[in-house]
């Protein structure tokens, strides 16, 4: 036993492979058996993944899912950023430069609405928790577009580390919600062509998200929505700990 | 050859996402600003160039076209390691301040949509 554990961790990233295929093959009889191929088969692997995942950290305590499972630790690998990266860029492939092109200004104000309006929606709910300060406002706001967002915006204005931690939740949070949701949504959004999926990308920002929700609507959309969604976190981390920081002092004074 | 496509890969995705971590150190926040886009931009840009040229062939266009094909079990593996716990267990204000910036934005699509539709040639 304890052999077979050590190999399967030295040789993580390939044992990777074979669970993600095994993931992939039973959602896939899923898909068919249980929902007439209703549901996509890549959106319940991806689902699979987060209910692994839920279980690898209650499991483990620690902080990434079932990668904290030491012989599952080749998964930190294979999801990891630079595996993710990668293959979105891969995907560009196939998208179309007209679109790009035709979508340009459009996706600079989706990206731009897309942090305001995050950011104000995550103000509103802490103000409803009682919230009052700007720090903490502008923290949980901040998280409210994504996960790095809200702790580099938490850390450039001072705020507490339970703040921090509650911002990190939140964008968690949010690009989970943005995976489940997307492909039921899509309907009626009219989340079907190249030109819908960029805004998209703007708009909801969480690149892990939006990847993965567009994944299980239709693959060919991801590089669109990748396209935009990858220029978010950026801006987010520019625009949450200074014009969007002073507003909120200037409302709620600090 | 494969390898040759995997490199031309490699070549966009280092270039893109060096100028996404200078633009990022330029304008003074710690975060890589659109790496990825600029990355992706400039593979849409040089295999249409090479296959201008009539240096792509089949073969090296699969060296892309495999990673292609990995995207969706990299994303599984992602949504593998994500967090989960933390946000099932923050309570109800995180889960809030995650759904509805996501459900604010939602409503935003169909107008944003609409209003770019107009601009559309076709």
């Amino acid at each position: 036993m304890e052999i077979i554990v050590k190999f399967l961790e030295k040789n993580g990233l390939v044992f990777a492979f074979l669970v993600v295929g095994l993931i992939i093959y039973l959602s896939g009889i899923i898909s068919d058996k249980l929902t007439r191929r209703k549901i996509p088969a890549s959106a319940i692997a991806i689902l699979a993944g987060l209910v692994i995942a839920y279980f690898g950290g209650v499991y483990s305590g620690g902080e990434k899912g079932i990668a904290d499972i030491k012989i599952f630790s080749g998964f930190g690998m294979l999801g990891g950023s630079m595996f993710r990266d990668f293959a979105i860029v891969s995907t560009a492939m196939g998208a179309s430069f007209l679109v790009l092109r035709r979508t340009g200004w459009v996706g600079a104000l989706s990206l731009f609405l897309g942090i305001v309006l995050s950011f104000l929606g995550g103000v509103g709910v802490a103000l409803l928790w009682g919230y009052r300060d700007a720090v903490s406002l502008t923290t949980i706001g901040a998280g409210a577009c994504t996960y790095i967002v809200g702790p580099v915006t938490g850390a450039a204005i001072g705020a507490s580390s339970d703040v921090i931690a509650l911002s990190i939740a939140a964008g968690v949070v949010k690009a989970i919600a943005v995976t489940i949701g997307t492909p039921f949504v899509a309907k009626y959004i009219g989340l079907n062509n190249p030109h819908t999926a960029l805004i998209y990308g703007g708009l909801m920002g969480t690149t892990s998200g939006v990847t993965a929700g567009l994944a299980a609507t239709d693959p060919k959309l991801v590089p669109y929505g990748a396209l935009t969604a990858t220029f978010y976190t950026g801006l987010g981390c520019l625009a949450c700990p200074s014009i969007l920081y002073l507003l909120m002092r200037l409302t709620f004074g600090g | 050859m494969i390898i040759y496509g995997v490199a031309i890969l490699a070549f966009c995705y280092i270039i893109g996402q060096l100028i996404g971590e200078f633009l990022g150190k330029f304008i003074g926040v710690d975060a890589n600003v659109g790496g990825v886009g600029f990355a992706m931009l400039l593979l849409i840009f040089l295999s249409d160039w090479l296959h201008k040229k009539g240096y792509f062939d089949k073969s090296t266009e699969n060296g892309i076209l495999f990673w292609n094909q990995m995207y969706i079990p990299i994303i599984v593996a992602m949504s593998a390691i994500q967090n989960v716990k933390v946000a099932v267990s923050s309570g109800f204000i995180a889960i809030m301040a995650g759904i509805v910036p996501f459900v604010i934005c939602l409503l935003a699509i169909p107008l944003l949509a609409k209003l770019s539709k107009n601009t559309k040639p076709d």
